[in-house]
C-alpha cells in the first residue's frame, strides 16, 4: 500500500462506546480523492473520537473501515501511517528544545541507520516538501524560537515527510492569530490539489471558506452532510447546535459609569526579563466592556496578571476604585472586590484534582457564609454548588465530581459561577471562549453582558475580533505593551482593528 | 456510591502492591537460605499469639501513626517531608531535657508538658525546611534530608553531655531515666501498650478534620495540588507551606516524645528506630488520608514486630524485614502511577463495577 494514492476513505456504520457515553453513533461517512471535508460539531460530540479511531487510537466496537475499496484495519497509528493518514493533533507533539530537522527525524524510521541517523536525508525531504507545498520552514530552528503557527507547519511538514497523502486535522486554527489563520487555509487550500484532507473545526467561517463537504456531527451521531456551498454558516450552525443561534451582541447604549479600574505610565516586564508592558495605560468605567484586541503574546498576559496580582510592576499606577492596588497580594486585590476569568482555564482557574463544590469556594472559603471559626459549613457549600450547577448549566454527574476531568466549557462555567456569584466589580476576563463550542460561548456572553447591565466594569482581552467587536464598548488595541489605539464600537470595524493590531499606527 | 469504585480501586492495588512485595520478598529469603512459608507465617501469625503480642504491635503503631498524620499534613500540602526521623529526633531530646526537671510536677501536669516540648521542637526543626522552601525556593528533599544528619549528631552530642547519666559508669551514652511523673503509664501488667495510644487516635481525628474541614487544611491541600491554582485564588501558599511543615514536625517531634516517655524510657541512641522512615511509607500506604493511617500502620506495626520474633525463631536474620520494607516503598512509589491512571481505573470499573452501578456492558 505504500505509495498508492488514497482515492477514497470510507468508514461504514463505526460505532464506539465509553462507559455511560455512547462517543459514536452508527457514523458512515466518504472522502473522496482530494477532498476536504469539514468535521464539525460541538464539544463532546465526538469528532476527535471518530478520528482517533481512524488513526487506529481506538478500536471501534463495531463497524468497518475501507481505503480504496479495500477493508483495513488498523491497530495502532503506525499502521495508518503506513497506510498514508497523518494527523496533527490539537496539542502539537514537538521537542521544544532540539531544532525542527531533529524534531522530524524523530518520527522517520526510514532514516534511522542502526545507532547513526541519516540527518541529510531528511533534510533534503522536508527541502523537498517545503517546495511542493509552499511550507516555508527553517531546518535548523529549534522549537521553543518558533510562533505558534511556526510550530504548526512543523507539525504539518513532519506529517508529509512520513509520507502522508490524507492529512487529518485537529481543530487546527484553534490556536492561532487571525493572520496566521487565513495563511493556513489559503496553504490547505493549495494542498488539497495533492491530498485529502479531513479538517475539524467549530469555527464556521473556515469551514466555509476551505472544504468542499461538510458533515455535521452530534451527541455521535452525523446528522448531516452536504455540499458546503450549498448551505449558509448559519445554517450550519443551527444543525450543529440543534436549535436556533442567536449572536449575543452589545446593543445597549453605553453608560457614563464612573472610572472603576485605571492603569497609568504602567511598566511590567515579562518572565524572560523584557518589558512587555511599557508605559501602558488603560481606563475601563464601572458598567462598560472593554475590548482588548492583540495578538497574544504583546502584553496581555502580563498585564492580566498584573492586575490581579500574580506579577509584579516595575514603575506605574493602578487604582481601582479609587484605591492604588500596585503590587498587592492576590488576596487583597480579590477582597477589593476583583475578578479574574484566567487565560489557562485547566491549571490556574481550577484545582483540577479537587472537586467542583471545593473549587467553587476557592476565593471564599473564609468568608462567612462557607466557614465559622475555620470551619467549613459543609451543608451549605454543598446546597450552594448544587445551585451553581443548575444555574450555570454546569454538566456533571455531581458537585463532588473532579473539576479537571470536566470538558473545557464546563470547566469555564465553573470558573465563571464562581467569580460571577461572588459579585464582583470589576471583570478581567481572558480568551474566555476559547477552544469553547458555540453553544458554551453564546452562554459565557449573555453573562458577561448581565453583569455589565449589572454595572460591573469587565476587561475582555481576546484574540477574536467578532467577540470584541460583539460584546464591547469600546475597543483598545495592544501592540508591543503599549496602546495603540481606543475606538469607540461604531467607529470600529475588522479590517481597521486588523491593521492596528499588526502595529501599522493610523494617523487621521 | 460513584466514587465507590475508587476507592475499591486503590485498595485493590494496593493489596496488590503488598502481594507482589511478598512475592519478591520470597525470593530474598530464598536468597539467604530460610523458608519462605515458615517465615512468613511467623510473621503474620505471630502477633496474634497472644495478647501480649498484639499489644508489641500496638506500642510500634504509636509513633508510626503519629509521623504518618504530620507526612499526610506536609504531602497534601506539596511538600515531601523527608525530615521525620530528625524532627523526631529533636523532639526526643526536647522532651527528654524537660521531663528531667519535672520530678516535683505531678504527672497530669508533667506529661502533657514533656509532649508539648516535643512538639514544639519538631515544629521549629520542620520550619526550618519549610521557611527556606517558601521564601528561597530550596527543595525541600535536599534540606530535610541534611537536617536529618545535622539532628542526629545534635542528638548525639546530647546524650553524650548535657543530658548524659551521670550514674551511667559503663560509657554507654544515655540519659538518666526519666522520673516517674513523666512516664506514660502501661495499662496492662506485663504489656507494653502505653497510653501514647490515646493522643495517637485523637490526632487522627484532629487531622481529619484539619484537613478535610477547615479552611486551613482546605487551603494547604489546594496549595498542594496546584500551587498556580492557589495563587490565583488568592491563597497565601507560602504561608501555608510553612505551617504544615510546622504541624508535620509537631507530629514527628510528638512521636519521639511519646516513643521516649512510653517505651524506653530514656534517651539513647537509635530510640527513633527509623521511625521517621518507615512513617512515611505509612502515609504513602494510607494514600495520604488520616484514617487509612491506621490500619497502614497496624500492617507495618506487624512487620516491624515480626524482626524481633525472626531472630528468636528462625536463621533468617531480621533486617530481611527492612528489606521487605525496602520492597514494599519502591512498588508503593510505582504504584502511584497505576492508581493515577484513568485507563487502568475505567478499566478496572468496567469489568468489576459495571454490573452494579446499571450500565450495561458493550
Amino acid at each position: 500500500m505504500e505509495n498508492t494514492e488514497i482515492r477514497e476513505l470510507k468508514v461504514r456504520h463505526i460505532t464506539k462506546r465509553f462507559p455511560g457515553v455512547l462517543a459514536s453513533d452508527d457514523i458512515s461517512l466518504t472522502v473522496g480523492r482530494h477532498e476536504i471535508l469539514a468535521l464539525v460539531g460541538e464539544n463532546g460530540a465526538g469528532k476527535t473520537t471518530l478520528m482517533n479511531i481512524i488513526m487506529g487510537l481506538y478500536k471501534q466496537d463495531s463497524g468497518k473501515m475501507f481505503i480504496n475499496g479495500e477493508e483495513v484495519n488498523f491497530k495502532s497509528p503506525n499502521d495508518a501511517f503506513d497506510a498514508g493518514i497523518g494527523m496533527v493533533h490539537q496539542q502539537y507533539m514537538l521537542v521544544p528544545n532540539m531544532t525542527v530537522l531533529e524534531n522530524i527525524a524523530l518520527g522517520m524510521k526510514s532514516c534511522w541507520k542502526g545507532t547513526w541517523v541519516d540527518l541529510d536525508s531528511v533534510r533534503s525531504k522536508i527541502n523537498e516538501i517545503s517546495e511542493k507545498y509552499g511550507l516555508v520552514t527553517d531546518p535548523d530552528a529549534y522549537i521553543w524560537q518558533l510562533s505558534v503557527g511556526e510550530q504548526q507547519r512543523v507539525e504539518l511538514v513532519k506529517t508529509l515527510c512520513l509520507g502522508a497523502k490524507f492529512l487529518i486535522l485537529d481543530e487546527p486554527t484553534s490556536a492561532l492569530t487571525p493572520q496566521e489563520t487565513d495563511e493556513l487555509i489559503i496553504l490547505l487550500k493549495k494542498m488539497s490539489s495533492e491530498l485529502s484532507i479531513i479538517f475539524i473545526s467549530h469555527k464556521l467561517n473556515e469551514v466555509k471558506a476551505l472544504s468542499h463537504k461538510v458533515a455535521i456531527l452530534r451527541h455521535g451521531r452525523v446528522v448531516f452532510e452536504g455540499n458546503t456551498a450549498d448551505y449558509s454558516s448559519k445554517d450550519i450552525a443551527e444543525m450543529m447546535t440543534g436549535h436556533k443561534v442567536n449572536i449575543t451582541e452589545n446593543n445597549e447604549e453605553q453608560v457614563n459609569g464612573t472610572p472603576a479600574l485605571t492603569v497609568k505610565n504602567l511598566c511590567v516586564k515579562s518572565d524572560r526579563g523584557f518589558y512587555a508592558l511599557d508605559h501602558f495605560n488603560l481606563e475601563v468605567n464601572a458598567g462598560e466592556i472593554v475590548g482588548l484586541a492583540g495578538v497574544s503574546g504583546n502584553g496581555q498576559r502580563e498585564l492580566a496578571e498584573f492586575l490581579n496580582g500574580l506579577r509584579k510592576c516595575e514603575s506605574g499606577t493602578y487604582t481601582f476604585f479609587g484605591t492604588s492596588l500596585a503590587n498587592k497580594t492576590p488576596g487583597e486585590i480579590i477582597a477589593s472586590g476583583m475578578g479574574y476569568i484566567p487565560e489557562e482555564r485547566n491549571v490556574e482557574g481550577i484545582v483540577p484534582s479537587m472537586t467542583i463544590k471545593e473549587n467553587l469556594i476557592l476565593k471564599d472559603s473564609e468568608s462567612s457564609r462557607f466557614s465559622s471559626h475555620k470551619i467549613l459549613k459543609n451543608k451549605i457549600i454543598e446546597n450552594y454548588a448544587e445551585e451553581m450547577m443548575s444555574r450555570f448549566d454546569i454538566r456533571s454527574p455531581h458537585i463532588n465530581f473532579t473539576a479537571g476531568s470536566l470538558s473545557g466549557g464546563n470547566i469555564q462555567k465553573v470558573i465563571l459561577a464562581r467569580e460571577i456569584s461572588r459579585k464582583p466589580r470589576f471583570l478581567v476576563c481572558v480568551y474566555p471562549i476559547r477552544g469553547l463550542d458555540m453553544g458554551a460561548a453564546e452562554f459565557i456572553h449573555r453573562q458577561l453582558l448581565e453583569l455589565r447591565t449589572n454595572g460591573v466594569g469587565i476587561l475582555l482581552i481576546s484574540e477574536e475580533l467578532e467577540e470584541i467587536m460583539n460584546l464591547s464598548d469600546r475597543i483598545a488595541v495592544i501592540f508591543k505593551g503599549k496602546i495603540q489605539k481606543v475606538l469607540k464600537k461604531n467607529e470600529a470595524n475588522t479590517k481597521q482593528l486588523g491593521i492596528l493590531m499588526a502595529g501599522v499606527k493610523d494617523d487621521e | 456510591m460513584m466514587n465507590n469504585y475508587k476507592l475499591w480501586f486503590k485498595i485493590s492495588v494496593i493489596a496488590c502492591a503488598f502481594l507482589i512485595a511478598l512475592i519478591a520478598g520470597a525470593f530474598v529469603i530464598l536468597a539467604v537460605g530460610g523458608n519462605v512459608f515458615e517465615t512468613y507465617w511467623i510473621i503474620i501469625s505471630m502477633p496474634f499469639r497472644n495478647f501480649r503480642s498484639l499489644c508489641e504491635v500496638f506500642t510500634r503503631m504509636i509513633p508510626l501513626t503519629i509521623i504518618a498524620l504530620g507526612i499526610c499534613v506536609s504531602s497534601r500540602c506539596g511538600i515531601n517531608n523527608i525530615g521525620a526521623e530528625g524532627q523526631m529526633y529533636m523532639g526526643v531530646v526536647a522532651s527528654c531535657a524537660v521531663a528531667l526537671h519535672c520530678e516535683a510536677l505531678p504527672k497530669f501536669v508533667a506529661v502533657p508538658l514533656c509532649i508539648i516540648a516535643g512538639a514544639l521542637a519538631g515544629a521549629a526543626y520542620g520550619f526550618i525546611p519549610g521557611f527556606l522552601k517558601a521564601k528561597l525556593e530550596v527543595s525541600e528533599l535536599l534540606s530535610t534530608v541534611m537536617l536529618n544528619y545535622a539532628a542526629t549528631q545534635f542528638f548525639l552530642f546530647c546524650i553524650r553531655v548535657p543530658l548524659l547519666d551521670p550514674n551511667e559508669k559503663t560509657g554507654t551514652p544515655m540519659s538518666s531515666r526519666l522520673p516517674e511523673s513523666a512516664v506514660l503509664s502501661k495499662f496492662f501488667r506485663g504489656a507494653s501498650l502505653h497510653q501514647g495510644i490515646i493522643l495517637a487516635l485523637i490526632l487522627v481525628a484532629v487531622i481529619y478534620v484539619l484537613l478535610f474541614k477547615t479552611t486551613w487544611g482546605y487551603k494547604m491541600r489546594a496549595a498542594g495540588a496546584s500551587e498556580r491554582a492557589a495563587n490565583y485564588g488568592g491563597i497565601d501558599v507560602p504561608f501555608y507551606l510553612i505551617i504544615a511543615m510546622c504541624i508535620s514536625g509537631a507530629c514527628s517531634g510528638m512521636a519521639g516524645a511519646v516513643e521516649l516517655m512510653g517505651v524506653q524510657g530514656r534517651a539513647m541512641s537509635g530510640i527513633t528506630s527509623g521511625y521517621g522512615f518507615s512513617g512515611i511509607v505509612v502515609a504513602l500506604f494510607a494514600a495520604l488520608h488520616p484514617i487509612a493511617v491506621i490500619p497502614a500502620s497496624f500492617c507495618f506495626g506487624i512487620l516491624l514486630y515480626s524482626q524481633v520474633n525472626l531472630q528468636i525463631l528462625t536463621s533468617v536474620p531480621p533486617n530481611l524485614v527492612e528489606t521487605v520494607q525496602g520492597i514494599i516503598i519502591l512498588i508503593i512509589v510505582s504504584v502511584q502511577m497505576v492508581i493515577n491512571n484513568p485507563y487502568a481505573l475505567e478499566k478496572f470499573r468496567k469489568r468489576f463495577f459495571t454490573k452494579k452501578t446499571g450500565l450495561t456492558e458493550v
